[in-house]
């Protein structure tokens, strides 16, 4: 018997071939207060078009609550409740809970229902870490956990969260006469740390909002698969990352073809590179300096050359030395430690 | 045979030798509780043990979630409960605060949960043992608090607690506290209900108009600042306000569904009506307390003993109504509330502040603080401190604060 066992079914969420197959139905729409360019709305916009009508949302604190849904103006057109910054998987958790035991003991309706909780890369990646790690490993409740990051807690002022970028210029880390990397920390890889902690996960996925059509197919393949599922999506932020709101998209899209937001998806227990990082892995793109990326943003404006290389080389070892490049960080060399007979 | 016996009983009340977290757990399969939380802290994770027990039996049908962290358990009933189901959680001691951020929202949600605090002490150092302080410390956001003293207790007052939090005039959470293993864990016989009672008494959840599902389009609990905040936490006010009404009806219901007298919900007065004097306090305090009281009565002290059942909402006016029968009023804490009005426990600082209105007479309250991280309080510390308050009946000055039962 598969560790992917079905126990509830999901919805069946076909993906969307081409733009005329997209629904017209918005259900993110006007009243949200995010800043232009913002790509973490744009992300919610994606994930409620994806989703459709049958859908709840649980979103955590962060941006996408507090610019994002404000009482009296609150752009869902699904129903959304908030749930506390570490919360999103609890939320989810105990929502799908919620709609088996009353589906099974005839209270509601027995249908499937999209359970969708989000939150940020603060509340994701820091502080829900926890309570996110602990909802995937319950097969019986269908739901999804969406993290969208934009590498800072954008909210609350652009400070460092576990995501942001080593050496970003944010409010917890900017650069002064004596130091000038603050943030020596390097970005968690949260994607692959879920899908490596928790095999019974049938659907395990980064994504980029500059991407909307294979997000949002992304996000209709985890909601249909069945069980928890997760989903990590790059949300360039043009306040955060100070640079022009019209980049937005190119820097998305600079990201993953730098080599440094890898895309792929974990599909009951199978990988498979996606969009152009399958190019860059199948060696029909070639992946692009870290330069092109970083010097278009003013977090990393003071960079020296030697930053920059620095930064190449991670990234590099990201790609040449890690046993499952740009998923999982263990070093080839160990390839070769054979037990001895 | 056997067979037809079962299917009586079922209809018929029956009595069990259980502990005060098996009733809790008893009551939460007769109020046919969707949703169930778990963490081990002792001692309140003995509810969710026999929860478990039922469910792996097929005696109760729930969801059993065993979460990986307070703050976790708490979130994930509060979204059940937003949802639609019933839920049943719990903690102790620094347990219930690592749910803290979680136990500040659930009010303010208007969520009906149900929570059991088994009491214990909270840590540095650590200790298994009784204190108030855990279920004490949510006092101001919301929650009610009941503080009950025997297993029968528990088991009716869980199911009082489904049936006051969901009645649409409340939709708000309460706590039962009941004291870490003088009562938790103390066998006694329980009349148990049965199904068809509880069902009577107890109508099925509805959330209404605040239902968290796709055919209920709403936003809970956007973000909106100083433009409303004041107006929602109103809200919550108006419940606390109108609250020791709803409590009433629903105990009066009780009695006529279950065919058991409880009387006043929110206190119990025990050889009260000719006293001079009288010792106050919650929870299992009533045992030894009630135990001293007979054997002063028998040496021809006037004394007796009010117990506390509901803190949240503090029944001001009728206590106040009832202590100012007395000459002096000595409260026994089994909690701390440093740097306080005469550094006295929590209750006694608010039995003063129910007292103080009006143009009633205003005995003197003294504060004892004894009991603490479960020690033991004895018939002899019950006497020691009636001592105290018959000298304060009598007019003679005594020591506002005194802790009883410490080491010297």
């Amino acid at each position: 018997m598969s560790i992917f066992s079905e126990v509830k079914p999901a919805q069946k969420l076909e993906p969307f071939k081409g733009v005329k197959t997209i629904a017209h139905e918005e259900y993110f729409t006007s009243g949200h207060r995010t800043c232009q360019g913002c790509f973490s709305a744009q992300t919610m916009r994606l994930l409620a078009k994806a989703a459709g009508p049958r859908t709840i949302v649980l979103g955590s604190t962060g941006c996408m609550y507090v610019a994002n849904t404000s009482y009296y103006t609150t752009p869902w057109g699904v129903p959304w409740m908030h749930t506390q910054l570490g919360s999103s998987g609890s939320a989810a958790l105990g929502a799908a809970a919620a709609f088996k035991a009353q589906m099974r003991k005839g209270k509601i309706k027995d249908e499937p229902i999209n359970v969708i909780a989000f939150c940020g890369d603060g509340g994701g990646a820091d502080m829900g870490l926890g309570a996110i790690s602990a909802t995937m490993l319950h097969p019986a409740y269908n739901l999804l956990i969406l993290m969208y990051d934009n590498e800072t807690y954008a909210n609350t002022d652009i400070q460092i969260s576990g995501c942001s970028p080593y050496g970003a210029n944010t409010s917890f880390s900017t650069p002064g006469k004596v130091k000038r990397i603050m943030n020596q920390r390097w970005k968690k890889n949260v994607a692959g740390l879920i899908a490596a902690g928790h095999p019974t996960v049938k659907y395990v996925g980064t994504a980029v909002s500059s991407e909307p059509m294979q997000a949002m197919n992304q996000i209709r393949k985890a909601l249909s698969i069945g069980g928890p599922t997760f989903l990590h999506v790059l949300a360039p932020c043009p306040k955060g990352w100070d640079y022009d709101p019209i980049l937005s998209s190119e820097l998305g899209e600079l990201a993953v073809k730098t080599g440094i937001f890898p895309l792929y998806e974990m599909v009951e227990g199978k990988l498979e590179y996606i969009g152009k990082t399958k190019l860059l892995v199948n060696g029909k793109l070639k992946r692009l300096p870290v330069r092109d990326y970083l010097l278009k943003q003013g977090r990393f404006s003071h960079f020296t050359d030697d930053d920059v290389e620095y930064f190449q080389t991670k990234v590099d070892e990201m790609w040449d030395k890690w046993l499952i490049p740009g998923v999982m960080p263990v070093l080839k060399d160990l390839e070769a430690d054979v037990v001895p007979a | 045979m056997a067979t037809v016996a079962m299917e009586q009983a079922k209809h018929v009340e029956q009595e069990a030798l259980i502990t005060g977290a098996e009733a809790i757990a008893v009551a939460c399969k007769l109020a046919d509780v969707d949703v169930v939380t778990a963490y081990p802290i002792r001692p309140y994770d003995t509810v969710v043990q026999y929860i478990s027990q039922l469910v792996a039996d097929g005696e109760m049908d729930c969801e059993y979630i065993a979460a990986e962290g307070e703050h976790s358990q708490f979130e994930i009933v509060k979204h059940a409960s937003a949802c639609g189901a019933r839920v049943f959680c719990g903690s102790s001691g620094v347990g219930w605060m690592y749910a803290m951020e979680c136990l500040t929202v659930t009010p303010s949600l208007r969520i009906p949960m149900v929570a059991m605090v088994g009491n214990r002490a909270l840590d540095d150092p650590g200790a298994f043992g009784v204190e108030h302080n855990d279920a004490l410390s949510v006092r101001d956001l919301g929650w009610n608090l009941i503080w009950v003293d025997s297993a029968q207790e528990c088991i009716d007052t869980a199911l009082l607690a489904y049936r006051i939090a969901e009645d649409r005039r409340m939709m708000v959470p309460i706590a039962i506290s009941c004291d870490g293993s003088f009562l938790t864990h103390s066998q006694a016989l329980v009349k148990i209900p049965t199904q068809e009672q509880v069902k009577q008494f107890l109508p099925p959840y509805d959330r209404g108009e605040l239902l968290m599902h796709p055919d209920n389009l709403i936003s809970i609990a956007p973000q909106c600042n100083e433009d409303w905040v004041m107006e929602i936490r109103r809200s919550n006010y108006e419940v606390a306000a109108h609250s020791l009404g709803v409590i009433s009806e629903c105990y009066a219901e009780f009695e006529k569904v279950f065919g058991r007298k409880i009387g006043n919900p929110f206190f119990e007065e025990y050889m009260t009506e000719d006293a001079d004097y009288v010792l106050l306090g919650m929870g299992t305090l009533s045992t030894p307390a009630k135990v001293a009281i007979r054997r002063m009565r028998a040496e021809g002290k006037k004394v007796g003993f009010v117990r506390l059942r509901w803190f949240r909402p503090f029944p001001a006016e009728a206590l106040a109504k009832c202590l100012r029968r007395f000459k002096a009023i000595g409260v026994v804490d089994r909690d701390y509330s440093l740097g306080s009005p005469y550094l006295s426990g929590v209750v006694a600082t608010e039995i003063r502040t129910a007292l103080y209105p009006g143009d009633g007479p205003k005995p003197p309250v003294l504060g004892f603080i004894c009991g603490l991280g479960g020690r033991e309080v004895l018939v002899p510390d019950i006497e020691k401190m009636a001592g105290y308050v018959s000298q304060a009946a009598a007019g003679k000055s005594v020591p506002l604060t005194q802790w009883i039962g410490l080491r010297e």
